[in-house]
């Protein structure tokens, strides 16, 4: 190799810049690898601290004996949190049963059915859901929707008491309420996503199935929803996730008693809303606030594994796609 | 395709032995004297192999691209034109997974040499590509200063090159009322000729042109052929072209490439009326590709 | 019946009956939207007066209890902070993914971690300042920065991966004319790239400005309620949300009111910033 050809006469060739130039190239790649590199150190340090400081609770009652007895009792000094992940799970639960069908239907109405005019309208609309703050659905709950809601309630309570879970005496806030507020403000993403998902459905598999004489429903049901199916499920553990988190609006309307509730329209407790209520309080008692910080801890391990499952059928749906592009759906 | 294992750096690898392709260093194109105003650099490829992670796209190629001169690269979809093309200024390690092994020189200064900076490579060495890329957020003077700007030119001098690069794209005329206006307010043809200029700006030795009129209409294309013979005077000009008639009007010497490799390489008039090889003759004729 | 008749009555049936229920449910979504926002309005332009919004919470249960400047200008401090600490970072990160880690393992990596910050939940990320800064500094450490904190290590996974996908729209073509013209990267980032996906950009930041500017959770134990205005980031601070909740748990008249009044100031404030980014993102669609 004629590397002596380079610097010919000891001067810099054309080739060449001054070592001094090539700095800012290296500052810029080795400062953004750092902040990359900090977000990971960042969210290690997030897990081990709260773990570190929730270890007195667990040490006190022990892993399972913290999570899954039936006892918050904080005059006591007894804590288990049971009633609130029973709470976190009914209020959650009750928003996905209520939000995903009617989200998934505003995006299957939004991007098939609605006249092309409305449909940035209605988007923004139903985005619009996503920008009422937490607290503002809380008050709004507490001041319009819970007295509102009793009497139909009560109505539901007493000629459905064959249900399970229902009849009795309906409380003012309640798991039901909650549920409710949860499913309008899952409402926004789950729709949003499910959109996205069905807007990922090639053109040529809604054309087949309208060209073998499918009307709309028929294409929806054939074409769409089966290709679509994993996305969507993504979108509802999304969704999942959120409502398990979801913290100050829950507070709020959810009547904040640390007991399992015998049925719906009982009062209860979540994990967030416990956490958001007691941490006044808390700051004095050293074992409580290490019991509230537990909860956190739960909290986050249970929305983890519920974005983890949602990321797996997101991830799962786009790489079908990818598999295979062409792949005709039989229609009809 | 074979697959060759990982060679990292600058290594001499055996030579591929070639049918048509030996080392033959380019003879004069016998297209006239040699106009030149300032000479540019020369290129010569030694041994050039180019990857994109496991697939050998170049596999040795040896040629020369004399100074001043157009040198046109034809062959079909495919066949690594682009791809070596794109190894003369560095641009093909941009490509995730991509890498070249082989030696590249500008006369005798080795562009993948230790000391050779990567920037360096692209100021000397311009590119035009395949679809007009003015930037979208500058004007057209912004356009043609972006490269200028680098090094540091300002004011007055600034002005006099902008001025002076888009005369010598043919754009001044067109252009010089609305220089403040978005490049991509131009028409496709303006748009190739204000990326020209913008090549032009930095006063580059060599310019490689990538497919340049294949997105343009036959009167633009007509434009950017005729600059390309007029900037030939001050540039070594490297036209990658699937189209045989511009080849066969804008160069000195072709060469043919297929499946990654030089099939054969000559004087234009030679390759088009006369060719060595009978695959050139094939797709010469269009009988394939 | 001639092939052209139309198809059979029970098919046509069961597609106009599907076609109505989609429609419905999606007025029913909208139903609440209407509800909160006529209510919200209804009851908060009420409590609205110009000594509503410049006098600070007087934190008499009886009697005149104040308006909320100390909340709106908490509010924007706090958010302001964060968004100067949330923004750089996470378009740095965003910057880092798309024009160094591609689709390398550490890239993949960091875009996975950025995923499971944004499914974290907002009083989780209040829970660890607390811990980490509040607890560690002694109790009455609450300080209008540590919210700050806590609402940035909310915002960040929101900016990161909205300005991922501003960055990735920047089409390759114009990176490689940069850098053929003999740019180096950095000049590419700052003169092409960033200008380029700036409406992108600017879109998500917005979005994600408007989500911390709601946010309570995570300041209810770091920032926590004070009565008067202050400008001292290091002192405890009001906020507008965290104001609201304050006066929801009041059993009296007069507070449930300046809650309304405070929660129409923070609706209105939110909606500006979205339709701003939404405009933003509109004008460059069409660009």
């Amino acid at each position: 190799m004629e590397a002596g050809a380079i610097s010919a006469g000891g001067g810099r060739s054309i080739l060449e810049r001054p070592p001094l130039a090539r700095l800012p190239d290296r500052a810029l790649r080795w400062g953004l690898t750092a902040l990359a590199v900090s977000i990971l150190v960042l969210i290690g340090f997030f897990f081990v601290r709260l773990y570190l400081e929730s270890r007195p609770a667990f040490a006190r009652f022990g892993l399972l004996g913290f999570s899954f007895a039936n006892d918050w009792d904080v005059q006591g000094g007894v804590f288990g949190a049971l009633p609130l992940l029973v709470g976190t799970l009914i209020t959650s639960a009750t928003a996905l049963v209520i939000g995903v069908p009617v989200a998934v239907s505003t995006a299957l109405y939004i991007t098939e059915l609605c006249p092309a005019r409305a449909r940035g309208t209605l988007t923004a609309m139903v985005e619009l859901l996503a920008a009422v703050p937490s607290v503002v659905y809380g008050l709004w709950g507490f001041f319009f929707l819970v007295p509102r809601l009793r009497p139909a309630e009560q109505w539901f309570a007493d000629h459905f008491s064959f249900l399970p879970f229902v009849g009795g005496h309906v409380a003012g806030p309640n798991y039901f309420i909650a549920g409710l507020i949860l499913a309008i403000m899952i409402i926004p993403i789950v729709s949003a996503i499910s959109r996205e998902v069905i807007a990922t459905v090639p053109a040529d598999h809604k054309e087949a199935a309208l060209a073998l004489g499918a009307t709309r429903w028929e294409m929806i049901r054939t074409a769409i929803l089966p290709y679509s199916r994993a996305g969507i499920s993504g979108a509802a553990m999304l969704g999942l996730g959120r409502a398990i988190g979801e913290t100050i609006a829950v507070t709020i309307v959810i009547g904040n008693a640390p007991t399992i509730g015998k049925q719906l329209f009982d009062q209860g407790y979540t994990l967030a809303a416990v956490i958001a209520n007691e941490f006044g309080e808390a700051a004095s008692d050293p074992l409580h606030r290490a019991a509230l910080i537990a909860a956190g801890l739960l909290l986050f391990v249970l929305t983890l594994f519920v974005n983890l499952v949602a990321r797996y059928f997101v991830v799962r749906g786009e790489r079908g796609k990818r598999a295979a592009p062409g792949t005709p759906v039989a229609a009809g | 395709m074979s697959f060759q294992p990982a060679k990292t750096g600058m290594t001499d690898p055996p030579r591929t032995t070639h049918p048509t392709a030996a080392p033959t260093p380019a003879v004069s194109s016998g297209l006239g004297d040699r106009r030149a105003q300032t000479r540019a650099r020369s290129v010569t490829l030694r041994n050039l192999h180019a990857y994109y992670g496991d697939q050998h796209a170049v596999n040795g190629v040896w040629l020369e691209f004399p100074a001043n001169e157009v040198t046109a690269i034809i062959g079909p979809s495919g066949c690594g034109k682009s791809t070596m093309v794109r190894c003369i200024n560095r641009m093909h390690e941009e490509v995730p997974g991509a890498r070249a092994v082989g030696t590249v020189l500008l006369d005798d200064l080795d562009i993948y040499g230790d000391g050779t900076d990567v920037v360096a490579v692209r100021r000397a060495v311009g590119m035009v590509f395949q679809k007009p890329n003015p930037f979208p957020t500058m004007s057209v003077f912004d356009n043609v200063a972006a490269g200028l700007r680098l090094t540091g030119t300002r004011g007055s001098e600034l002005r006099d090159r902008v001025e002076h690069s888009l005369k010598a794209a043919g754009l001044w005329d067109e252009v010089h009322g609305r220089l403040a206006q978005p490049g991509i307010g131009l028409s496709g043809g303006q748009q190739q000729r204000l990326c020209i200029a913008r090549t032009l700006a930095v006063e580059p030795e060599v310019i490689l042109m990538d497919e340049p009129c294949s997105a343009l209409d036959p009167v633009a294309t007509l434009k950017i052929e005729e600059l390309v013979a007029e900037l030939s005077r001050r540039y070594t000009i490297v036209v990658v072209t699937h189209n045989m008639q511009q080849a066969a009007r804008v160069a000195d010497s072709t060469a043919f490439m297929l499946n990654g490799e030089l099939v054969e390489h000559g004087p234009t008039g030679r390759m088009f009326t006369n060719p060595g090889d009978p695959r050139t003759e094939q797709y010469v004729t269009g009988k394939f590709g | 019946m001639t092939p052209l008749a139309g198809i059979g009555a029970r098919r046509r049936r069961s597609d106009r009956v599907a076609r109505t229920m989609l429609a419905v449910a999606t007025g029913l979504a909208l139903v609440p939207l209407v509800l909160i926002l006529f209510y919200l309005v209804k009851q908060g332009l009420g409590a609205w007066s110009p000594s509503f919004f410049t006098t600070d919470p007087s934190g008499r249960f009886l009697g005149d209890p104040g308006g909320i400047r100390s909340a709106i200008l908490g509010t924007i401090e706090i958010v302001a902070l964060a968004s100067a600490i949330a923004i750089p970072a996470g378009i740095g990160v965003a910057l880092y993914l798309v024009e160094y880690g591609r689709d390398g393992r550490f890239a993949t990596a960091v875009r996975y971690f950025v995923d499971v910050m944004t499914g974290v939940p907002s009083i989780a990320f209040g829970l660890f300042i607390y811990i980490t800064l509040v607890l560690a500094t002694g109790f009455g450490g609450f300080a209008g920065w540590k919210g700050s904190l806590a609402l940035a290590l909310l915002m960040l996974p929101i900016v990161t991966r909205s300005a991922e996908v501003a960055l990735t729209l920047v089409p390759e073509s114009l990176r490689e004319a940069a850098l053929a013209l003999g740019a180096p990267r950095w000049r590419v980032v700052a003169r092409v790239v960033l200008p380029t996906a700036l409406p992108g950009l600017v879109t998500g930041v917005l979005l994600a400005v408007a989500r911390a500017a709601g946010e309570t959770a995570p300041l209810l134990f770091t920032a926590t309620i004070v009565k008067e205005t202050t400008a001292n980031l290091a002192a405890p601070m009001n906020s507008l949300p965290a104001q609201i909740f304050s006066d929801v748990g009041q059993a009296q008249d007069r507070l449930v009111a300046r809650a309304w009044g405070a929660a129409l100031t923070l609706v209105v404030m939110i909606l500006v910033l979205t339709t701003l980014a939404r405009l933003v993102s509109r004008r460059s669609r069409i660009a």
